[in-house]
């Protein structure tokens, strides 16, 4: 997974500026920032706010409303598992019990060396090849207890 | 140099297309990227072309490439592997294949592919015949919206066409959220141009030169390879300012969403495209009216869009001719979950629910008796194998309580506990509820507490109550399909498994 940049106003101001005229900007300059970031810093919130003529509580609402913009930076990778019912019916559940001990960390956290943030998803469109995940954005299908230990194994 | 044909479907990705793709080019085969046939239980499928046609192995590991080449897959070479011409697999020479005739056979980067294998006939008959008989054509075909609502497109259409107004749009909803459903993502990465033509033709249609496609985060492959198809649509003459060389205008902007499950309901969308919390609007007014910033908009699902190339090239009869009732032409159904033969088949409406999953998909992947299948994503009813001669259609399901939403069918075996099922749709609607109105917001959260009450055995039928009257509030007070619809999960859950709902834990009562 690319590394992120750390905080800079002028590079978020740069950011705002190239996306602040498309119609129903709010959006496109979020994913922006957290592209650029890795998450929507709370000192961007007022530099959008000025650039789209909303209030810093209406960015903010926005910011806070939809699960995939963070709040906080992420670990190095992103392993996102997928919760929804087809997932479950094959037994996604228990899956997911044994990640959480493995890594040692509940959903939405990172584990201590910074290396993995564990993200619950409903639904990856993958439920054919259930239960599923994506690891920084790679697909994984069929998962079971060895395949994550595989997967996870480049992220130390 | 043989072709070769490898998908490059998210699904086939997750079970390691891509390390395949990489050995078969090491083996010197010219390797072209489709999407998904839709047979996840073959994938990865290679497909080597031959003077005989194409012929299909899989599934293929890439620890199997080496062999396979010794044994003579590049001229379609006998191996245990070896599934023949892929239109002959049952599957495959069971469908209607009109929407995903295309689907993992061409190459989805490829405008000259698509119009080799019959695209842009409809695009081009659409501009011959004009607006007014397309909308015609379009109403005649009875095509209803794939996103589950199953509203007429054509009525919708000429009520867009009909307002006045300096912009309209036209908005496909690709936030495809609903657990077991991918119908959307294999047709943007597997025929994209499908999606790109139905819209060019609703903007002709409507008088609209502004499309957005919303397409959720979660299919990050399916926004690349939409945005590929955008350049190469703009490139080849598709989208612009002369669309085909007829004058018209027509340009197509892919939005992404950000996890919100609400969003797929099309009046959060609009907001969420508005740049603003995804809520949900009272209607009226129609989006057909006063959609997006305001403007008179079309919003239809991806599917619904993609059917139209298919209506317009063949005409109406065609796509009418297919179908049970009044649910005309095909449907892409998606077998997910416990399931051996787990994928996407289109077919007319017409099945029944036990076809579906007894011979389609040949019972579950577990090899345990199947117990319940959930129809319709999170909002739609489990059925019992008691039920599986529902017909799959609008009104069959609707008359049972339950829906076929966009089309996903996840199967459970005997060890679902469907108490939990029935408490997970509560924490689902809870998690996802846009706040708006109250049976939603509220009601989800004390359905959840309800349930949880129930699950420690206490005051059971009092709380059971409780459940069944929570339900009636939340169906007929919330705003929208999400708190409307998820007491079809909660209550199906308790009819047709009340044994669950009886707890060893009762004892303590």
């Amino acid at each position: 997974m690319g590394a992120h940049a750390p905080w800079n106003a002028d590079r978020a101001a740069s950011v705002i500026a190239g996306l602040q005229d498309r119609e129903g900007a709010a959006l496109p300059i979020l994913h922006a920032l957290q592209e650029e970031f890795g998450y929507v810093p709370a000192e961007a919130i007022p530099l959008v706010a000025a650039a789209l003529n909303l209030t810093r509580a209406e960015v903010h609402g926005i910011a806070t409303f939809y699960h995939e913009f963070r709040r906080t930076p992420p670990g190095r990778h992103v392993l996102h598992l997928c919760r929804a019912e087809a997932c479950q019916a094959m037994g996604a559940d228990r899956l997911h019990a044994a990640a959480r001990r493995r890594l040692g960390i509940g959903w939405h956290e990172t584990t201590a060396d910074g290396a993995v943030s564990l993200e619950p998803v409903f639904c990856l469109g993958l439920c054919a090849v259930a239960p599923s995940g994506m690891l920084d954005g790679a697909p994984l299908g069929r998962l079971d207890a060895a395949g994550l230990d595989a997967a996870l194994e480049g992220t130390r | 140099m043989t072709r070769v044909f490898v998908p490059r479907d998210a699904a086939a990705l997750a079970l390691g297309a891509e390390a395949v793709a990489t050995r078969l080019a090491a083996a010197g085969a010219q390797v072209v990227r489709t999407g998904s046939r839709g047979m996840f239980w073959l994938e990865p499928m290679v497909e080597v072309e031959t003077p005989a046609g194409r012929i299909a192995y899989g599934p293929v590991r890439a620890a199997d490439v080496d062999g396979l080449v010794a044994a003579g897959m590049l001229t379609g070479g006998a191996h245990p592997l070896r599934r023949g011409r892929p239109e002959d697999i049952p599957f495959l020479a069971g469908q209607t294949r009109f929407t995903f005739a295309r689907c993992g056979v061409v190459d989805p980067t490829s405008l000259d592919d698509y119009c080799a294998a019959g695209g842009l006939k409809g695009l081009r008959r659409a501009l011959e015949i004009g607006p007014a008989a397309t909308i015609s054509e379009v109403t005649a075909s009875g095509l209803r919206g794939r996103g589950g609502a199953g509203f007429p497109t054509g009525i919708k259409w000429k009520t867009a066409a009909d307002a006045v107004a300096g912009r309209k749009f036209i908005v496909a909803n690709a936030d495809e959220g609903d657990s077991g459903t991918f119908a959307d993502r294999m047709l943007m990465e597997g025929d994209p141009f499908a999606l790109i033509e139905g819209m060019a033709i609703a903007g002709l249609a409507v008088g609209a030169t502004k499309g957005f496609v919303y397409t959720r985060s979660e299919y990050p492959h399916a926004i690349a390879a939409f945005e590929r198809a955008l350049s190469a649509a703009r490139a080849g003459g598709l989208l612009g300012t002369d669309v085909l060389g007829s004058g018209m205008a027509f340009d197509i902007e892919q939005r992404v969403g950000a996890g919100a499950y609400i969003c797929g309901e099309e009046t959060s969308l609009l907001d969420s495209l508005e740049g603003r919390r995804g809520q949900v609007r009272a209607k009226p007014p129609l989006p057909a009216i006063k959609g997006l910033f305001g403007q008179p908009t079309v919003i239809n699902n991806v599917i619904t869009l993609a059917s139209v190339p298919f209506i317009l090239a063949e005409g109406a009869a065609a796509y009418h001719g297919v179908g049970y009732g009044r649910s005309r032409g095909t449907m892409p159904i998606q077998l997910a979950g416990n399931i051996r033969h787990a994928g996407l088949f289109e077919a007319g409406f017409g099945l029944t629910l036990g076809e579906i999953v007894e011979d389609l998909g040949a019972g579950t992947a577990t090899g345990r008796p199947v117990r319940a299948v959930q129809v319709g994503g999170p909002l739609g009813a489990y059925f019992p194998p008691a039920l599986f001669d529902t017909v799959f259609d609008y009104e069959s399901f609707a008359a049972r309580d339950g829906l076929i939403g966009h089309g996903g069918v996840v199967v459970f075996d005997d060890t679902v506990d469907m108490l939990a099922q029935a408490r997970f749709a509560m924490e689902f609607c809870a998690a996802e509820s846009c706040g708006k109105c109250t049976p939603c917001r509220i009601g989800s959260v004390r359905g959840m507490e309800v349930i949880d009450r129930v699950l420690a055995g206490r005051d059971v039928d009092a709380n059971l109550e409780l459940l069944r009257d929570l339900c009636e509030t939340m169906k007929f007070g919330s705003l929208c399909a999400l708190g409307g619809f998820i007491p079809y999960p909660v209550m199906s859950a308790l009819v047709h498994f009340p044994e669950d709902f009886r707890r060893p834990a009762l004892a303590a009562e």
